[in-house]
């Protein structure tokens, strides 16, 4: 949970906000992955959001949708997930690691087991796209245990009561969904006006980060704008690794290219 | 957010386990469903629509021919008679009611077989909603007639083709849609599984079955019957029939899985059988799953089993062992299915007729009087060109 403190207050003192690519743990392959993770890191991302593939992603649009059935494909694992992340552990020690995955793979493992299993590979923060804020406790308390920060999602539609339990039980970052839906660059951000995440920061969360449809520097531009603390990018990285996955060589070099556009954006 | 109004679980298993995007959608149904039950307007509509549009109370049969013992008589709930084709019509019309309710103007499905995307089709047609319905690409190949009574009846019909092309993925696709359309769109889930509140509100929406039998029952035979005895897929004719007699704890409640090409190929959609549990489509219940908890496909000679979970009722009736739950494979349903309509005159669903199956072999075994209860919760003449080739040797 420390490397999140440490990095927004890096990046209060650069006065940036965050720029944090997504991506399925083992797309194409676990190889090529780590490659893709490495890259996506040399190229400034400031924080990581790993995908543990699923079999069903309910939250999902087509492209990541995509990703899972790739890893699978690929033979990607849980298990295999954990080795790459501790691979990336080891190559960059302070970069945060948040992992965002469906509840099923949690509960297959066992709840505190797997969050023991998250600490230990370096994993910094777990998101369960399927558990809301009031089935969440069981999770959340695993979670502190092993010094893993609990991520929440904040929809637009979210009422007060809400963010006032999820500023308070919330760790790291807060996710804020920019709109409805499942995720995908098909449907673009819709920018949050600047009085809901006034109003969302009113609560005092864990800093807000924007995601859903982020796609272009200007997206990463206006979020950080209309008072984000930074903004999360999946669908155009996986597009990218999708259309070059035949050429890894090509598909590294528009990655990296993608990465410190979007980063020079914040 | 207020609190829930109502308890999401059956012992330890249900919940809401959906995206927070989701989880205003779902109080709204349930906040809609707990003022309609408190309105008599409403259960005025309702039973209205039931007795002049779908045709209750639907028959319970003696069957004069098929019991393979003189000590068993045979009784069947005659959904297959219920307009629409089955047991589906009681629930949507339900739950379409509570989308005018709640000013929403159109609604999405998923369908397995077919049936409850008719049924969502033809109450939607009635009540004048607008419908879309996800159905896998391979049950649009062998639930064609449903799918043309669909479109007759006005339905947009989206094939799935993600994942294995079946109900499982349909139910993906409903919720991917209903997370960007909630504010103007009902998601109809047609079984009672799935996020609270649907297991609690689609049970309630089919427990006439069970209601109706008791009395039909009791009038024909003075007594309650043995056995009551229902297939399971997501399982809503088996709750709808079983709940009014969960308190009869001498009556034993039978549900009946899809054993497919047997519990040992892997090939099956009998979630209970398995004895494992997890988290699908929004509840913690028993699924079928790899270890790492990768959902598996399931497989089923009938489309409206196929499905690798079960509603969270049926998990905990299984718990507490009030209910037993069993599998007859393809072959078996498949030889029912041709035994109702030689015996009886009467062609069921596939689905149905795995229900069928166990109460004959049930009979077989019987060396006292018993008196079995079965949901004939469909009709089979969706079923006819699928079961027409693989009679004449297709593949299953």
């Amino acid at each position: 949970m420390k490397r999140y403190k440490q990095m927004f207050s890096r990046l209060q003192s650069e006065q940036r906000g965050a720029f944090v690519p997504f991506v399925t743990i083992g797309d194409p392959t676990p190889e090529l992955s780590f490659e893709i993770i490495k890259t996506l890191i040399d190229a400034g991302a400031d924080a990581l959001e790993l995908g543990i593939a699923f079999s069903d992603p309910i939250a999902d649009g087509p492209t990541i949708q995509g990703a899972n059935i790739r890893a699978l494909a690929a033979g990607v694992t849980p298990a295999i997930s954990f080795d790459v992340i501790s691979k990336i552990r080891a190559y960059h020690p302070t970069i945060p690691i948040g992992l965002l995955l469906y509840s099923n793979l949690v509960m297959a493992r066992g709840i505190d087991h797997f969050y023991a299993q998250a600490a230990q590979a370096g994993v910094d923060s777990v998101l369960i796209a399927d558990v809301p804020l009031h089935e969440s406790k069981l999770f959340r308390q695993s979670a502190i245990k092993h010094d893993i920060a609990p991520i929440y999602i904040v929809p637009p539609n979210v009422d007060d009561d809400d963010l006032r339990e999820i500023a308070s039980y919330g760790r790291g970052y807060t996710y804020l969904l920019s709109r409805a839906g499942v995720t995908g660059a098909e449907t673009v951000a819709a920018m949050p006006t600047s009085e809901l995440i006034a109003r969302i920061r009113s609560y005092n969360p864990a800093p807000p980060l924007l995601g859903f449809g982020i796609s272009t520097p200007a997206h990463v531009k206006d979020a950080i704008q209309s008072g984000a603390a930074g903004a999360i990018s999946g669908s155009a990285i996986v597009k990218l690794i999708e259309q070059y996955q035949a050429e890894p060589t090509v598909m590294l070099a528009q990655l990296k290219q993608f990465v410190s556009n979007m980063k020079a954006a914040t | 957010m207020s609190e829930l109004k109502l308890n999401p679980y059956f012992g330890q298993y249900g919940g809401m386990f959906v995206p927070q995007l989701l989880v205003p959608a779902l109080k709204q149904l349930e906040q809609a469903y707990v003022d309609a039950l408190e309105d008599p307007a409403f259960h005025a509509e309702f039973q209205q629509l039931l007795t002049e549009y779908a045709g209750r109370p639907t028959p319970l049969t003696l069957c004069r021919n098929i019991s393979p013992n003189p000590l068993v008589k045979i009784y069947l709930k005659r959904e297959d008679l219920l307009h629409g084709g089955a047991h589906k019509t009681n629930q949507v019309l339900g739950q379409a009611l509570l989308t005018k309710r709640m000013g929403k103007k159109e609604v999405i499905a998923e369908t397995g077989a077919g049936q409850h995307g008719v049924a969502t089709a033809l109450a939607c047609a009635l009540l004048g909603l607008k419908c879309r319905i996800y159905m896998g690409a391979k049950d649009i190949e062998r639930q064609q007639p449903n799918v043309f009574r669909m479109k007759l009846m006005g339905a947009t019909v989206i094939p799935v083709t993600s994942g294995s092309g079946t109900l499982k993925d349909a139910v993906n696709e409903a919720m991917r849609d209903w997370s960007a359309s909630y504010d103007t769109t009902h998601y109809m889930l047609g079984t009672a599984a799935g996020p609270h509140p649907f297991p609690t509100i689609v049970r309630d929406f089919q427990k006439m079955i069970g209601e109706e039998a008791k009395q039909q029952i009791l009038k024909a035979e003075g007594k309650l019957p043995d056995a009551v005895i229902a297939c399971v897929g997501g399982g809503s004719n088996a709750i709808g029939i079983f709940a009014d007699f969960i308190p009869d704890e001498q009556v034993k409640l039978i549900g009946v899985e899809p054993g497919g090409k047997g519990i040992e190929t892997h090939h099956h959609g009998a979630a209970l059988s398995t004895g494992s549990y997890g988290i699908l489509h929004g509840a913690y219940t028993a699924i079928m799953q790899t270890t790492d908890g990768q959902i598996e496909e399931s497989y089923s000679i009938s489309a409206g089993l196929d499905y690798p979970a079960v509603g969270p009722q049926h998990t905990h009736l299984q718990q507490i062992g009030r209910a037993q739950y069993v599998a007859i494979n393809d072959d078996e349903a498949l030889a029912a299915f041709q035994e109702l309509a030689k015996a009886e005159g009467i062609i069921p669903a596939l689905e149905s007729s795995h229900a069928l199956a166990y109460a004959l072999k049930l009979a077989a075994q019987a060396t006292e009087p018993t008196v079995l209860l079965v949901n004939l919760s469909g009709r089979g003449d969706k079923d006819l060109a699928h079961v027409h080739s693989v009679l004449a040797g297709g593949s299953l």
